[in-house]
């Protein structure tokens, strides 16, 4: 196993009952960098995320973590940090019985480290679980990972819940994280504002299925939103619609940037957003429909 | 290094990074030798992704600008003089350019413009010997 990725899901499947949660994903990480998972809730990304933990078996297919397979060596866990929406840690705790609790299981464990992580982020000692803000609780469960010697930090959700001075202290964090050339993250998030500028690989996820994964550059370029007046978007051959919206004034849609130029000179093609990528394959029906169910005819 | 992201700006981060440190060499402002911040660093203070750092530092060294020193960082490399005069001669084709644009829309024919460039020369010279 390659020891240049710092995972990889490769054809994997999971069921819940006799509906698939996921479905043949595959997508991988180089060690040493940042990756967006992006999609609505719902779409997957927190069952990736279990599944990529060991959290939960998969049916098929394979995962690859640190070089390791999936379920690795128990002192695996050592070099996984894991920051999930809800603090997973005892309300009563204080955050000097959250180290006396977790530095048995960590051997590579550095108190100093611990202490000093809550004093940059300006966390008390003394204060319990219960009693951190959502943007404090992150830090401290960032504080545990990187008190542990992560290598790599697995985010759910990080950003939900977070004002936007504690979303661009997050932001500094990682890139703090990331001096390391050793070291990755993995993100998962609706709100992709913040993978529009750190984000340097992106992976789109729609009903537990992949959508696209790659360079977020590439992928940026591999779309074009375009809009027009209500007639302007129907009826065109070899374009297919991402994501269609249509009102009264105008039409909206997501186009493969290879087709964009079979569009008509009325039609406002522009480079897209994270976010706009995320909606409009958001809003695709599971089952494509023909176009000529459109308003447009 | 003064580096400033416009988010509005037409140019993608890589290239005003490029651009910016790229400009900051030629004019003396980074000396030959300076260290520049490692790609992981400038990515982290600069909030963007490292593929964007990595991209504008591999640029500037492909035109030699900088040397990188992998795990370290990168440093300015001496000017080569030919690189220079290459760089400032397209400044000068530029700028003549849109003088010749600013002139066609303004009616004016080839003497006007050489007369204005002597006169300018000359008051330029004026100057000096003040």
């Amino acid at each position: 196993m390659s020891s240049d990725l710092a995972f990889a899901l490769r054809g994997v499947g999971a069921a819940v009952g006799r509906k698939f949660a996921l479905r043949d994903v595959s997508f991988e990480l180089p060690t040493g960098y940042v990756m967006g998972l992006i999609g609505a809730n719902g779409a997957g990304k927190t069952t990736i995320i279990r599944c990529l933990l060991g959290m939960r078996e998969i049916d098929t297919g394979e995962i690859e973590l640190l070089g390791h397979r999936v379920p690795g060596p128990s002192d695996l866990r050592q070099d996984i940090g894991v920051v999930l929406d809800h603090a997973f840690l005892v309300g009563d705790w204080r955050l000097t019985d959250v180290e006396r609790v977790l530095r048995p299981f960590y051997p590579r464990w550095d108190g100093a480290r611990y202490r000093q992580l809550l004093d940059e982020f300006g966390i008390e000692l003394r204060a319990k679980v219960k009693e951190l803000s959502r943007g404090m609780s992150m830090k401290l469960m960032i504080a545990v990972a990187l008190s542990h010697q992560a290598r790599l930090l697995l985010f759910d959700e990080p950003t939900s819940g977070l004002d936007p001075v504690a979303r661009d202290e997050l932001a500094g964090i990682i890139g703090d994280f990331l001096t390391d050339e050793g070291h990755s993250v993995l993100f998962s998030t609706h709100i992709t504002a913040d993978l529009d500028r750190i984000g340097d690989y992106v992976t789109l996820v729609h009903n537990g299925r992949v959508v696209r994964t790659g360079a977020k550059d590439e992928i940026l370029d591999a779309y074009r939103v375009v809009r027009g007046g209500p007639e302007d978007l129907g009826g065109l051959v070899g374009v297919e619609l991402i994501g269609a919206r249509h009102t009264s004034t105008g039409a909206q849609a997501l186009v493969r940037t290879e087709e964009a130029d079979l569009l008509g000179g009325r039609v406002l093609v522009e480079a897209p957003t994270l976010e706009e990528i995320a909606v409009h394959i958001g809003a695709r029906a599971p089952h494509p429909k023909p176009l000529s169910t459109g308003r447009t005819a | 290094m003064r580096v400033v992201l416009s988010n509005s700006a037409g140019a993608p981060l890589y290239q005003q990074i490029k651009e910016q440190v790229g400009t900051a060499i030629l004019s003396g402002e980074l000396a030959e030798g300076s260290a520049l911040p490692s790609v992981r660093a400038l990515a982290r203070d600069l909030r963007i992704s490292i593929i964007t750092t990595t991209r504008a530092y591999t640029e500037l060294a492909a035109e030699g600008f900088i040397a990188t020193v992998p795990g370290k960082g990168a440093y300015v490399l001496p000017l080569d003089s030919a690189l220079v005069r290459e760089q400032l001669l397209r400044q000068v084709e530029d700028g003549l350019q849109t003088a010749l644009d600013a002139a066609r829309r303004g009616g004016l024919d080839r003497d006007d413009l050489i007369r204005i460039l002597d006169g300018l020369i000359q008051a330029e010279q004026q100057e000096t010997i003040q």
